[in-house]
């Protein structure tokens, strides 16, 4: 058996950055991944980075992470493919510009300024040949979106050379606690470690309730589509009120197209599945945005899956066991979080004291107790 | 055309067509779809098209036995939609497909998968230059289009595809440079422990024996024990580069290079349906598993013809009926069991040369340079997946995920095996095990505009 | 690079290969009238602007796309030619109108 001081469950992000940030502070760590690196919502996220219209409750963890972003040379020794373009989200009635007025108003009175309203002609220089019936937007300018696959292999790297093993295709089957030691079974063998952090996603819950607590949580799988090379016009990402639509063009040229419109997942086999009626309000809903972008072909299309809570927000938290701790249920906008999630949660495993960012995340929330209380 | 079909057959070449006209005699009324403007197939394609004598003559009775199976298809009033692209298949079977720039789908009970084989890649260095393209392309651009190679045409690779295609570019008064033979030497002692086999299938080697004496006599310069193939070129290629077999390197001037390593299987819309595959050694590629009535292991889901495994034009016509008499089966309408069998019987008979050829030709083992590309889309080369793998260690997925080799819009179609090789000889594993990309979809791209005009729920143009 | 083997009986038609009038015959994909018309190409590409022609006419390869009658990135050896059409052969990557 193969001992450390913390196994996390799960290779994706957040685990390892929880994983490189504990390295760092001198901790032996094991990740345990059950299939590869980033094989779900790491690997099939739209890595858009992003503060605008953030839940308050997010916005203190999310600005430590923006922080974090424009300097992620320093934690990972590469740029992730991370430009600050900014990010927008557009809108169409004078009764949205007024509504998004009174919410960044709303922002500013508690102290954050990353938001601002721009009128056409900014909109319009920021993103030409946006349809004319868009007349302005709320936009973050310190916002962007990095590169998902090359921020894996940076995460990834930084880890390994802090002296994290990473141990992939070794889904856990069970775990035990003896004696101030957790075991965790996997199809690779068994590993010890006195604490344990659960970044398992979609699958969070199944591993919670292998240490006997029970968490609330759903999954989803956000479809994306990726089309041809297209010439650079566009920076930021930009997205519609009100709509199903993340619009952003990639270093390389494709439009890179989310915005949560759901797929069909299976947690068992791990498979997901295309609704391309479903998907089709995606592509209506750019065309409508951008209409010269009608004839660029799909090259592909794909869905990670992801784990959803009830209110959107993550679960990070000490487990009700000894020794547990949480970090999962990012619900689709976790990707900006995982530079700063991944250092506060070194903080709360070597201190064992919960950091005030973390507070509203806490698992008890999602309980029916919790809720009413 | 009835708009509301039970039965879907994808591709009108020799086993979707026999497919069809199987069902239709059954009783059923499929819709077949097929890419191209008009029935047959490449094997077959533009039967009906107007060409002269002299080409007819060229290509052969093999390819005049087209135009029989063309007009029989024709004859039996099987609704038949041209020029249609299939991009998504959901489980249940909701099929998505689009004509002329419009996209629409529908549902089946079952669908049939006649889509074919597409050419081994051959990844040498300067495979992208304008002036390089495979065998099968020039013999299609012949039967499309009576049009041939401009000199000098040199002709590298293996199998029985460039003997045909030389003996009838030689009859229409082309010409060969020079015939690059890559088959490896001492190939016909593998091929005895096949000979048995072979006997039922005779009449196809003799066949074959007699192309080679016919062209010997032409005097067509052929070398054999050929390797290192290359095209050398700015902006178009201008000369190949090749080791003899005695070792020398040799270098010609060339205005169309010409390349072939046998065919494989369609596997892209099986591997986006999450179907089983096996590793066929004999054949050097993934053959999607099926049953003995032809059916996946997706339940409804059919193949047949040389999708299910190579054994040219006149097997996938059995193996058409066969998974048609599967389809009825399927739908609760079981044909006599004698039906089975005597298709089965003659699946056997056409495909009991097969071994020989499979031995005689097997696809190229050799590394492939690092400089070579690899990926036609990305424009990735042999070496970036080498790094890609010594750093990451990864499956196909991920090379492709770091590299974005596989990404662009053939979507791994020509170096997926490629990938596949190279990776297993990093890893020290097996084909079978080190597998291949997961496919996503669309299988064809189609565009944001017609994506979004699909929520219409447009109905077929 | 390629050459029709004409025959005199059979009709043809004029289509136009970025502006320039080339003559097709029934039954040509607009493929095989790119490989006939200098300089042989259907595009350069869009990562690395590489000059393409068609290589394996069958609809696998995708290196034969071309904008046809304005539709852009089609694979033009699964279309037929027909009279006037207008084919255009793109350097890069395709631009969006604005």
């Amino acid at each position: 058996m193969s001992t450390a001081d913390v196994l996390v469950i799960g290779g994706g992000l957040h685990g390892l950055s929880s994983a490189l940030h504990l390295a760092r502070d001198g901790a032996d760590v094991t990740v345990l991944e059950g299939e590869f690196v980033g094989r779900h919502a790491s690997g099939a996220s739209a890595a858009g980075v992003r503060t605008l219209g953030r839940d308050p409750r997010e916005m203190p963890l999310a600005l430590r992470s923006m922080e974090m972003w424009h300097q992620i040379g320093d934690l990972v020794s590469d740029d992730c493919g991370f430009h600050a373009h900014g990010q927008l989200r557009v809108f169409e009635t004078e009764a949205q510009i007024a509504a998004e007025t009174r919410r960044i108003a709303e922002l500013e009175a508690h102290g954050h300024t990353n938001e601002q309203i721009i009128g056409q002609d900014t909109l319009r220089q920021l993103v030409p040949g946006i349809n004319p019936k868009f007349i302005g937007a709320a936009y973050a300018d310190r916002d962007g979106a990095a590169d998902p696959h090359r921020t894996l292999v940076a995460f990834r790297a930084a880890a390994e050379r802090a002296g994290v093993r990473i141990v992939e295709g070794a889904p856990v089957c069970r775990l035990s606690e003896q004696r101030g030691a957790w075991r965790v079974e996997t199809a690779q063998g068994a590993f010890a470690a006195p604490t344990v952090i659960n970044a398992a996603g979609a699958w969070g819950a199944r591993v919670a309730a292998m240490t006997g607590e029970s968490i609330p949580l759903s999954a989803k799988a956000s479809m994306m589509m990726v089309t041809e090379r297209l010439t650079q016009t566009i920076r930021p990402v930009v997205s519609i009120v009100g709509r199903s639509l993340s619009f952003k063009q990639s270093s390389q040229g494709t439009l890179v197209l989310g915005g949560g419109i759901q797929g069909r997942y299976d947690l068992d086999s791990g498979r997901t599945a295309m609704d391309f009626h479903a998907l089709a309000r995606g592509a209506a809903a750019a065309e409508e945005l951008m209409p010269a972008v009608k004839g660029a072909r799909i090259a592909r299309c794909w869905s990670g899956i992801e784990g959803k809570t009830s209110d959107l927000l993550p679960v990070i938290c000490p487990g009700k066991a000894a020794g547990i701790f949480h970090i999962f249920g990012f619900s689709g906008h976790g990707f900006q979080l995982v530079p700063a999630a991944g250092e506060a949660m070194a903080g709360m495993v070597t201190t064992g004291v919960v950091p005030e960012i973390f507070l509203p995340f806490n698992a008890e929330r999602l309980t029916t107790k919790g809720a009413a209380a | 055309m009835k708009t509301e079909h039970d039965i879907l057959i994808v591709g009108a070449g020799p086993a979707g067509m026999a497919a069809a006209v199987q069902l239709a005699d059954l009783g059923f009324a499929p819709l077949v779809i097929d890419e191209q403007a008009m029935p047959g197939g490449q094997i077959w394609r533009a039967s009906e098209g107007p060409r002269s004598d002299a080409v007819r003559r060229a290509l052969g009775p093999e390819y005049a036995e087209g135009a029989d199976r063309v007009a029989r298809f024709r004859l039996s009033g099987v609704d038949y939609m041209p020029g249609t692209r299939l991009w998504h298949i959901e489980p249940g079977f909701q099929v998505f497909m689009s004509r002329d720039e419009t996209a629409f789908s529908r549902r089946y009970r079952a669908v049939l998968l006649a889509t074919g084989a597409q050419e081994r890649p051959v990844p040498v260095p300067g495979w992208t230059l304008p002036g390089v393209m495979t065998v099968g392309a020039a013999q299609i651009l012949l039967k499309t289009s009576a049009q041939i190679p401009e000199a000098p045409v040199w002709i590298a690779g293996s199998g029985p595809l460039p003997l045909l295609y030389m003996r009838q570019l030689l009859a229409l008064g082309g010409q060969v440079a020079g015939f690059l033979d890559t088959t490896p030497k001492g190939q016909a002692s593998r091929v005895l422990p096949h000979a048995m086999a072979a006997l039922r299938g005779r009449g196809d080697l003799i066949k074959g024996v007699k192309w080679l004496r016919q062209l010997r006599a032409t005097g067509l310069p052929w070398l054999r024990g050929v390797r290192d193939v290359q095209a050398l070129g700015q902006d178009r290629i201008e000369a190949v580069r090749y080791t003899a077999a005695d070792g020398r390197v040799h270098e010609q001037s060339a205005q169309v290079l010409l390349l072939h390593e046998g065919v494989v299987p369609s596997i892209h819309t099986t591997l986006a349906m999450n179907c089983e595959h096996d590793w066929s050694e004999a054949q050097g590629c993934f053959i999607p598993r099926t049953d003995e009535r032809g059916m996946t292991s997706v339940d409804g889901l059919f193949l047949a013809g040389d999708g299910a495994g190579i054994g040219g034009a006149l097997a996938a016509e059995e193996r058409g009926r066969i998974a048609a008499l599967g389809i009825a089966g399927r739908l609760g309408q079981d044909a006599p069991a004698a039906h089975l069998h005597a298709a089965h019987a003659g699946l056997a008979r056409r495909l009991a040369s097969r071994p020989v050829i499979d031995a005689l030709y097997p696809p190229s083992e050799a590394q492939i340079p690092d400089e070579t590309v690899i990926c036609r889309c990305e424009e990735l080369t042999a070496g970036d997946i080498r790094v890609a793998a010594r750093l990451h260690r990864g499956g196909p997925n991920q090379v492709k995920a770091y590299t974005r080799c596989g990404m662009g819009p053939c979507q791994g179609r020509q170096c997926g095996y490629s990938v596949n090789r190279i990776l297993s000889e990093e890893y020290g594993q097996s084909r079978a095990e080190t597998g291949f990309f997961r496919i996503r979809p669309p299988l064809k791209p189609v565009t944001l505009g017609e994506l979004a005009a699909l929520e219409e729920g447009r109905e077929a143009p | 690079m390629f050459k029709q083997l004409t025959d005199p009986k059979e009709p043809g038609f004029q289509v136009f290969v970025d502006g320039m009038a080339v003559s097709a015959r029934p039954g040509d994909t607009v493929a095989a009238v790119l490989l006939r018309t200098p300089p042989h190409l259907a595009r350069h590409t869009p990562v690395r602007e590489s000059p393409r022609a068609p290589f394996c006419l069958m609809g696998v390869c995708f290196d034969c796309l071309a904008t046809v009658d304005d539709q852009t990135s089609v694979q033009t050896c699964l279309v037929e030619a027909r009279p006037g059409m207008r084919i255009e052969r793109p350097r890069g990557k395709l631009k969006v109108a604005q």
